[in-house]
């Protein structure tokens, strides 16, 4: 079945940094979908990742903000000591709710939320990390017909998050940060249906 | 067997019901609180209480006042620390204190104050300041369970180190210890700061403006709620500022979208603190 995506939901913790950082620079300034990224990172100072992430590729990228709506070409990257959530209106919304698994943000909340916002419209992509965050959210992904996919453990700096993800569910891409990037290029460039990449 | 999919909507279709039921039954209005986080609760809920859907926690909800208020303790999120996010309060201290010396009498408004973590803050803040024995501090929140607790003033014996390093942080000029007494496994806050807050219930969603302040602090509250829903609270805060009163939001709240942000000035934007005008 083909299926126009809308939005990309992204989560890793420790080494998806520099995946990311592998991953983001093949995406085009001007790309079709909106972005939505949880990092793990510490709740008690400031997050340099939009600034990181922006100097390496072509995307608008910039901290998510309360009921900020989706822009194509933007990644939104969840705050320090919040959840990111996505409304079905495609509206982010952050909440300050118990952390799960120890962390706040969560990728499972956010990947939750966004395959209940859109449904068979989202690609759900887990990095690497050291703990099963995002494993649950990326089956819930999938159940709700979204496409998942994983960084492969091989090339993950930190591989207990994709092997957990692998272990939780079945998912339909298991790749290396380059082919990350192309895959997420070419989801970008076709948005009316994922038929080719599939 | 209906898909999971159809399962999915079920949920939305009986949540929206469920609202509805609480409002008119308990005139509790979560209707436009934000979506994807309340859905979140509800899902918790119901697997806590063993209920298959929510038509069936429906059911019992409305015969079952004591059942509503143990829901009412997970659709409200009740997390919060003392001086948590401490430059905040630092800022309130160092910026907004100079103002509110020159009023002969302060109100002070925490608004969602949950298990009242902030208000004794601010009280503390304000007896340091020498300002407490001229000050009453309403704290409002709509849970009654966290409006007893927080009138209680006690807390985890365990959560007073994070207390009090946030304190220090914060520009503290004693030690925390000064304000509590600690037992085996829990702290009560002093006499003295409880009697300088109000607690009560009111709700940003159904209530209007009860007194003229001149501060409010509201954390973490307006981003529970729709856009809509926020634009009616902000509204009644406004018109519960005195003129060049202060506001406080949460760190990564703003009043940007809104239409009430011309009515007030970014008097801090890293601490979120605004003045009205």
């Amino acid at each position: 079945m083909s299926q126009a995506i809308e939005a990309i939901a992204i989560g890793g913790s420790a080494g998806a940094l520099d995946a990311l950082t592998m991953i983001l620079p093949a995406l085009p300034q001007g790309y079709a979908l909106p972005l939505m990224l949880v990092l793990h990172i510490p709740p008690n100072k400031p997050s340099y990742v939009p600034e990181v992430l922006g100097l390496r590729c072509a995307l608008r990228v910039k901290e998510a903000e309360d009921k900020e709506d989706l822009a194509p070409g933007t990644l939104y990257v969840a705050p320090p000591d919040y959840h990111l959530l996505v409304e079905k209106r495609r509206q982010l919304s952050l909440s300050a709710d118990e952390p799960v698994l120890f962390s706040r943000p969560a990728i499972d909340v956010l990947f939750e939320s966004a395959a209940d916002a859109y449904g068979p419209a989202l690609v759900g992509v887990l990095l690497a990390g050291g703990n099963d965050d995002g494993a649950r959210g990326l089956a819930c992904i999938k159940r709700a017909g979204g496409v998942t996919v994983v960084q492969a453990p091989h090339s993950a700096a930190v591989r207990i998050m994709p092997d957990a993800a692998l272990a939780m569910s079945s998912v339909d891409y298991t790749l290396t940060p380059s082919e990350l990037g192309m895959f997420l290029a070419k989801v970008g460039e076709r948005p009316l249906g994922l038929m080719e990449v599939r | 067997m209906s898909s999971p999919a159809q399962r999915d909507l079920d949920f939305d279709f009986e949540l929206k019901l469920l609202l509805d039921a609480i409002f008119h039954k308990y005139h509790y209005d979560f209707r436009s609180y934000a979506g994807a986080s309340l859905k979140r609760r509800a899902h918790v809920a119901l697997k806590r209480f063993g209920f298959d859907s929510i038509s069936q926690l429906q059911d019992r909800v409305l015969r079952d006042p004591k059942l509503f208020t143990d829901l009412l303790g997970y659709l409200t999120v009740q997390v919060s620390d003392m001086f948590r996010d401490p430059a905040y309060f630092k800022a309130l201290r160092e910026k907004v204190v100079p103002y509110l010396s020159t009023y002969p009498s302060i109100k002070v408004w925490v608004a969602g104050c949950a298990t009242g973590e902030e208000a004794y803050s601010i009280a503390i803040m304000l007896a340091e300041e020498g300002l407490l024995d001229r000050t009453l501090i309403y704290a409002t929140d709509i849970n009654p369970e966290c409006l007893r607790s927080a009138e209680d003033g006690v807390y985890d014996v365990d959560r007073f180190a994070r207390f009090s390093a946030n304190y220090l942080e914060a520009g503290g000029r004693a030690s925390l210890s000064d304000y509590y007494s600690a037992g085996y496994s829990s702290a009560v806050l002093d006499r003295a700061l409880k009697k300088a807050i109000l607690f009560s219930d009111h709700s940003l969603a159904t209530d209007s403006v009860f007194a003229e302040v001149e501060l409010i602090s509201c954390r973490n509250v307006l981003i529970y709620f729709e856009r809509e829903l926020q634009d009616r609270a902000i509204g009644v805060l406004r018109g519960s500022l005195c003129r060049r009163g202060f506001l406080g939001l949460g760190a990564k709240e703003t009043l940007r979208f809104s239409s009430h942000v011309h009515a007030f000035n970014e008097l801090l934007p890293d601490e979120r603190i605004y003045q009205k005008l």
